[in-house]
């Protein structure tokens, strides 16, 4: 017990050390700590140096216009998209999560939309930034999160004739068959 | 440089042999492989061919890129789901007779990958003749592997090698189509009256392992 207790001292020291070497908040927090809080943002996290806003999937297309348009932030490059699936008895059980980064201000920023099992749908940021077209294509393909509004969402890695989603936590490992053509 | 005429002079000028026994050695002796470097395995493949290891010794260093000019398909390294029917197109353009090496745990059983996402074995797909084990082989375990399908080659008969007869290559649907993809989707009716139309082109190979 006493040793989890310590790692978890260790875990916070680290986490106050990363904050402190990353330098200065970025004009997202300060204006959080100001109270000026975006409509789109529902919470803020800050762990690691590391921001994550939670964002309401229906707001999720503005948010990310506001971000990359909005001088001062300007995150004008899409590192990534991916899912990840909490497992079926959670609730929300998924979750998509953006990967920013400004190249001209250098700094990082992760929006997170959550999704219930029910209802998987979200909508493209294909608009806002281009690439996102292929990190969608990949995040439909492997956790079954449909993107209204996408130009082209079809499976990306998994062969076309595929049968569910391989990296949800109910997929079975082996797939649901053998595969073999003798 | 009076070889030839020692040679000339020893030998009668009327040799017979048997006809397998002359074909099969002149097969072995060039078998031109097709690559299919999947994975880690390729790298030991390509090994195989340098200064130090020299396959050219065993007549197999002529690797192609075209399955039409290729004998010997090296499968070496894991193959994907994905990958298989593209696989098994390769080897069905290749002209016969065609040979298959299955090089490395992953090719050959799937090894550590006990997943969704690679086939168990690519013997699932096409027939292997030679097995090399380990992760991945030494280059002298390929060269092992040529030279125990060599011996393989020596011990066939070109009576077990004849065509396919014309009707069945008439019947087969073109070949790499995976079962029911591209019929089904365009023709159901027609799909449905024919449903036992073989996936592909027996090779005379799994013929022969069948009958």
């Amino acid at each position: 017990m006493s040793k989890d207790v310590e790692r978890e001292k260790q875990i916070e020291e680290g986490a106050a050390r990363t904050n402190a070497t990353y330098g200065a908040p970025s004009p997202l927090v300060t204006a959080f700590e100001r109270g000026e809080r975006p409509e789109w943002a529902s919470e803020l996290i800050q762990a690691f140096g590391e921001l994550t806003i939670i964002v309401p999937r229906e707001r999720i297309v503005e948010a990310c216009t506001y971000l990359k348009t909005t001088p001062g932030l300007e995150f004008n490059f899409l590192a990534d998209i991916c899912g990840a699936d909490r497992g079926p008895e959670e609730e929300p059980r998924f979750e998509v999560n953006y990967h920013l980064f400004s190249t001209t201000k250098y700094h990082r920023l992760r929006l997170k939309v959550l999704l219930s099992d029910e209802d998987t749908h979200v909508p493209t940021v294909t608009g806002v930034w281009r690439t996102a077209n292929w990190h969608e294509r990949e995040t439909f393909d492997m956790f079954g999160v449909i993107f209204d509004g996408h130009p082209d969402l079809r499976r990306i890695l998994l062969p076309d004739d595929w049968k569910g989603h391989a990296l949800r936590k109910d997929f079975p490992l082996r797939g649901y068959e053998p595969y073999s053509l003798t | 440089m009076g070889l030839e005429n020692k040679i000339a002079e020893a030998l009668p000028e009327v040799l017979t042999t048997r006809l397998d026994a002359l074909v099969n050695w002149a097969r072995k002796s060039s078998l031109w492989p097709a690559t299919f470097g999947l994975a880690c395995c390729a790298i030991e493949m390509m090994a195989v061919t340098d200064s130090r290891h020299d396959l050219a010794r065993f007549g197999s260093e002529v690797f192609r890129a075209s399955p039409r000019q290729a004998d010997v398909m090296i499968v070496s390294g894991r193959v994907s789901r994905k990958m298989a029917p593209v696989l098994r197109r390769i080897y069905d353009q290749m002209p016969e007779p065609k040979w298959v090496i299955s090089m490395g745990a992953c090719a050959t059983s799937g090894g550590v990958f006990d997943n969704y996402a690679i086939v168990q074995g690519v013997d699932k797909i096409v027939p292997v003749d030679v097995y090399i084990p380990r992760c991945p082989p030494r280059p002298e375990m390929l060269i092992h592997a040529v030279m125990m399908l060599q011996e393989k080659i020596m011990k066939e008969s070109l009576r077990e090698r004849r065509d396919v007869p014309e009707e069945d290559a008439r019947e087969a649907v073109p070949p790499g189509t995976l079962p029911g993809s591209g019929i089904s989707a365009t023709n159901e009716a027609a799909a449905q009256e024919t449903p036992s139309r073989p996936y592909t082109i027996a090779s005379r190979h799994e013929r022969r392992r069948s009958s």
